[in-house]
């Protein structure tokens, strides 16, 4: 069996479990890859020693017949991800040298189910960005590329969303607070699942907002993204935002039959400026499903033209909250003091050293809107329209929708360094479409569909009802099927 | 609302980041740009409309009043960026 690496989750899974390949085997393939992809930047800090090490014990399991779904499987873990011993500094520079004394519990599920750790992905610092652009290790590249220009995997987790689309790994693990799974998924040609808030555990996953922040999958198939929910998701006493549900065998789910369900097409996500290929390629998504036998309705979200606003305040809150930890006390970087500097002098040199400038400004922006007189302004009213926009979606499905389908992203992938940096809100743009699922807590994700006329690969998004991912992902593969998107990047790397 | 340059001074203090002087103008500017862009919000009518504290209906889980975890001074001081015995250090705070 030749590129180990470029296999499945489900296929490894069935390989190992037939003795056809060895999981020593697949980490070597992934660990040989990844020395070759330097030029992708997606790995920051590498632990094949780590990785050998799993993968013998995992090895044993299968023989001992004692193998889970991911048992021998080689992933990647986003750089947010604390993993014991192992640095885990959400690509910033101000938790430099830090090394967790603790495990996240995805992580720990994933270990638990034989999963193998390859090493940490690239990120934007703290899961902030749209491109991956502001990670204290220098961009991600996007493997797809169509001239000279370097094209950007997407935010915040292009590194997670690099690596499994240049099959560097199995499988990835990402967090979406705005669209950090789902929009870098649809850059790079592969699936990408958000999971309702609440379904897989905070713990140990460093913060940027927490009211918005879900870890999920990033894979190369629907059945993989199955698969691997399964395994990262938990019930768990050390999240308090941990909901108190089961975990359901995903891939039981997976019938690829959608007779009868109701599928919403937004009218407010046809947005001024839509390029013709996107609106396109929504029509001809909506068509697969329909030919799948599932009937297409128009629906109306009123309030998703405010997500955006709202996002932009709430998320900036939180993270001025979460963010006040990086004090130089505890953790990571501390300035170099000057003569007479106090402790006030400490905290703002650490901050304004380890901090890049986007985080920086989302630090303000967010104290700023929770500054006395400002907090009924913008943050109060940004949690109300929050409450509208959740509502939207409560409507859409007591009216009987079952899932919804709109475009993940307004383009595909744009040039690293393309997109004005003295005009933050340009980048902001980039999150219209996927916000809206996070402010509503709900599951959603991106399935590779179709290319533009460039070649690049394009997404659709899928949303589903609460905790109902078993059905969402259902749906997600009868669109996987219809659209039988294949293409891979030409390797240059 | 604008931010003025004195007002991101402000902001910048409260939140414990150094910003040059030099570095307010463009500071301010792109603030100035964000809050511009969220003026959107007063558009919608929100009267009635509770500001959402949690998205998913869940009651916050109880448990024992029990300590479940400690005796761990070491590991919470290893990644200090100064630490000395068994505390962390940082500049003189009292005159």
């Amino acid at each position: 069996m030749s590129d180990l690496n470029s296999l499945t989750i489900a296929q490894a899974r069935d390989a190992l479990r037939k003795g056809e390949t060895t999981a020593a085997d697949l980490t070597e393939a992934c660990l040989l890859a990844i020395d070759s992809a330097g030029a992708l930047n997606a790995f920051v800090h590498h632990t094949p020693d780590m990785a050998r090490q799993m993968a013998q014990a995992a090895d044993a399991r299968i023989r001992a017949g004692d193998a889970a779904a991911m048992t021998g499987i080689p992933v990647g873990i986003k750089d947010v991800f604390c993993v014991r011993g192992v640095p885990s500094q959400a690509a910033s520079r101000i938790l430099q040298g830090f090394r967790p004394e603790y495990e996240s519990t995805v992580t720990q599920n994933l270990w638990n189910a034989g999963a193998v750790m390859l090493g940490k992905l690239n990120q934007d610092e703290f899961a902030m960005g749209s491109a991956n652009e502001s990670s204290c290790y220098g961009p991600a590249v996007n493997p797809w590329k169509v001239d000279d220009r370097q094209l950007t995997p997407g935010g915040s987790s292009g590194g997670s969303a690099a690596a499994v689309a240049a099959d560097l790994c199995l499988a990835a693990t990402g967090t979406d607070t705005g669209g950090s799974i789902r929009q870098p998924a649809a850059f790079t040609g592969i699936v990408g699942l958000k999971p309702t808030y609440g379904r897989v555990s905070r713990w140990g996953v460093i913060a940027y907002a927490s009211s918005l922040d879900q870890a999920g999958p990033m894979t190369k198939t629907v059945r993989d993204a199955a698969i691997m929910l399964g395994a990262m998701a938990s019930v768990d006493p050390q999240d308090s935002t941990s909901a108190d549900h089961p975990v359901p065998d995903y891939e039981a789910a997976l019938t690829g039959d959608i007779r009868g369900k109701r599928i919403g097409i937004p009218r407010e996500y046809r947005v001024d400026g839509m390029p013709a290929e996107i609106d396109a390629l929504w029509h001809q998504g909506a068509g697969m499903l329909r030919d799948a036998g599932a009937e297409i309705v128009e629906i109306s979200l009123p309030h998703t033209k405010y997500a955006l606003p709202a996002y932009y305040v709430i998320a900036p809150a939180e993270a001025s909250s979460n963010l006040a930890r990086y004090d130089g006390v505890r953790y990571g970087h501390r300035a170099r003091l000057g003569q007479g500097d106090g402790i006030t002098e400490m905290y703002e040199k650490t901050r304004a050293e380890g901090f890049g400038p986007e985080v920086q400004r989302r630090v303000m922006i967010g104290t700023y809107v929770l500054s006395a007189g400002f907090y009924d302004a913008y943050y109060n009213r940004a949690r109300k329209v929050r409450a509208l926009i959740k509502r939207d979606f409560d409507h859409a499905f007591a009216d009987g929708i079952d899932a919804i389908l709109a475009p993940t992203t307004p383009s595909a992938a744009f040039g690293l360094g393309s997109v004005d940096s003295s005009d933050p809100v340009q980048m902001y743009l980039n999150d219209v479409f996927t916000v809206t699922l996070n402010l509503a807590g709900l599951p959603g994700i991106s399935v590779p569909v179709g290319q533009d006329r460039q070649g690049l690969p394009l997404g659709l998004q899928l949303f589903g009802k609460p905790f109902e991912e078993g059905d969402l992902l259902n749906h997600a593969l009868v669109l996987e099927r219809a659209a039988g998107f294949v293409a891979k990047p030409d390797r240059w790397w | 609302m604008s931010i003025t340059e004195d007002q991101a001074r402000k902001v910048a203090h409260l939140a414990r980041i150094a910003v040059d002087d030099a570095a307010l103008p463009a500071l301010s500017r792109e603030l100035n740009g964000i809050l511009h862009f969220m003026e959107q919000l007063n558009e919608v009518d929100v009267s009635g409309v509770e500001p959402m504290t949690g998205v998913i209906p869940m009651r916050l889980r109880r448990r024992e009043d029990v300590v479940t975890t400690g005796e761990m001074a070491d590991k919470i001081l290893s990644n200090a960026p100064d630490a000395r015995e068994g505390f962390f250090a940082v500049p003189k705070v009292v005159e």
